[in-house]
């Protein structure tokens, strides 16, 4: 919960709801960007862009060496594989009818 | 791995201990009359256990681990509360998966899964939104849980279901704040704090501005740090640079990604949707004022406990901590896990008694899992 993940915006989903598709190591699953939201420009501004995501929402941008860092530490602390595999269990929910 | 290489440099990082080892004798801080520096998160914590960083640096450094990790300060009354909502009629009640195991009074939400409670771990208050819509005829509640980092996803969720009209949608709100409890442990006439290392994340969140009072009136340091072990010796040299030089400023040492004013997106739908709770309960703290955030009356459709009337909706809570669980004296750096009398025996990582043991943010986990206890008996 205190340490965000990194993860790379891949698309956008929902513009009104402010949802874009994210890939976190090798998981893809719908986060909430409006905390990163652009000014007065479209969302797709930010597909490609690295953001750090707390349970689901995008709370910061920062850039790929950032990101590779901070993936690396919640490996060694142990903490990416249960983050990815929550992700990862209730994207395989949200998805089932 | 050329990134792990960078942070994990053994030169750059002796470089860092010499000079902590210096600037501490440049204090006169001793093994018997050491420097306090509380870490105020729980993933500051378990990066120095990780790390081995406290056992890196002098004896005339002690590290306090602060209260900085959500699950562990949160007491048995409410995980009892939360048991409530979970087992009543048509309620599916979804949590993060870390606070399935935390103990109450009377069972965990494991146990009370396991009982026929319809409990279900999710990533995300997405999540429980997404099932809300499947659902209709079911009351999805989220269990609202954590800091600064986590409370802006609340937020924006509430404000997605009143957009929506979704009408079985609610949050059993236990958000907390950061600042208030270090106001309450710098007035405890028995904690001897001389500096802090402040949260890396939350502070992305908050900015820096909200620990101005830490140094303009109580005269102690503040670094606001990152997680890598590099970077936390590097913050924690400049919080003993500051003692030394009889400063006591906020700084940002972590800039590249804490804005000085926090992320406004996130400050605004907070704002709109929370509003203090007079005080709150903390396990091992007590009731600290200003310290929780509670849905304001615009959104009390969306509020657990105005829903299902439990809580601090009603006037009488019970308050109760297990015999002999000291979570409260390690949570304020009176006692060290292992003088505990529960540590490792009554209470594991596999069943715990205490809060503390439950998360790997965690102290007494941290130093379960990471042998500090043994260690400490050598050093």
């Amino acid at each position: 919960m205190c340490l965000g993940i990194p993860g790379r915006i891949v698309a956008i989903a929902d513009e009104t709801r402010k949802l874009a598709l994210i890939e976190i190591s090798g998981v893809t699953r719908e986060v909430n960007v409006a905390c990163v939201a652009p000014q007065d420009e479209p969302l797709a501004k930010l597909v490609g862009s690295w953001a750090l995501i707390h349970v689901g929402f995008a709370m910061s941008l920062i850039d790929e060496e950032e990101a590779a860092k901070t993936l690396a530490l919640l490996i060694e602390l142990g903490e990416a594989q249960a983050e990815i595999e929550a992700m990862r269990a209730s994207a395989g929910e949200v998805v089932a009818p | 791995m050329k990134y792990v290489d960078e942070f994990r440099d053994p030169f750059a990082a002796r470089g860092v201990l010499a000079a902590i080892a210096r600037t501490v004798d440049a204090i006169g801080a001793i093994k018997e009359k050491p420097i306090h520096i509380m870490e105020i998160c729980g993933g500051h914590t378990h990066a120095i256990f990780r790390y081995g960083l406290d056992k890196l640096t002098p004896p005339g450094l002690e590290f306090i681990h602060g209260p900085g990790c959500p699950v562990c300060v949160l007491p048995m009354p409410r995980v009892d509360e939360a048991v409530e909502i979970a087992e009543r009629n048509g309620v599916i009640f979804t949590t993060f998966g870390d606070a399935m195991r935390v103990p109450g009074t009377k069972k965990s939400l494991l146990q009370a899964k396991a009982d026929g409670a319809d409990i279900r771990m999710v990533y995300s208050p997405l999540d429980a939104l997404d099932l809300a819509r499947r659902n209709p005829n079911r009351d999805i509640v989220f269990f609202g849980l954590g800091f600064e980092t986590t409370t802006p996803s609340t937020a924006l969720s509430i404000q997605q279901a009143a957009a929506e009209r979704l009408t079985n949608f609610s949050v059993f709100c236990n958000h907390i704040t950061v600042p208030p409890p270090i106001k309450a442990l710098l007035d405890d006439p028995f904690m001897i704090l001389d500096g802090f290392v402040g949260p890396g994340h939350v502070s992305m969140v908050i900015g820096t501005h909200p620990y101005d009072f830490i140094a303009r009136d109580y005269g102690k340091p503040i670094v606001v740090a990152g997680f890598e072990p590099l970077v936390l010796l590097q913050s924690v040299l400049m919080v003993l640079t500051q003692i030394s030089e009889g400063r006591a400023e906020v700084e940002n040492q972590y800039a590249r990604i804490v804005p000085e004013h926090g992320n406004p997106i996130s400050i605004a739908a907070c704002n709109d949707v929370y509003e203090p709770r007079d005080s709150f309960e903390w396990r091992g703290l007590g009731e600290i004022d200003k310290s929780g955030l509670k849905i304001r009356e615009k959104y009390a459709a969306f509020d657990a406990e105005r829903k299902f009337g439990i809580g601090y909706a009603i006037a009488s809570r019970a308050l109760a901590e297990p015999d002999g669980c000291r979570c409260g004296d390690v949570m304020t750096g009176r006692i060290k896990p292992r003088a505990c009398p529960k540590f490792g025996r009554d209470c594991t990582p596999e069943a715990p008694l205490g809060a503390l043991m439950v998360s790997s943010e965690g102290a007494c986990a941290a130093y379960y899992q990471y042998g500090g206890a043994q260690l400490e008996d050598v050093a």
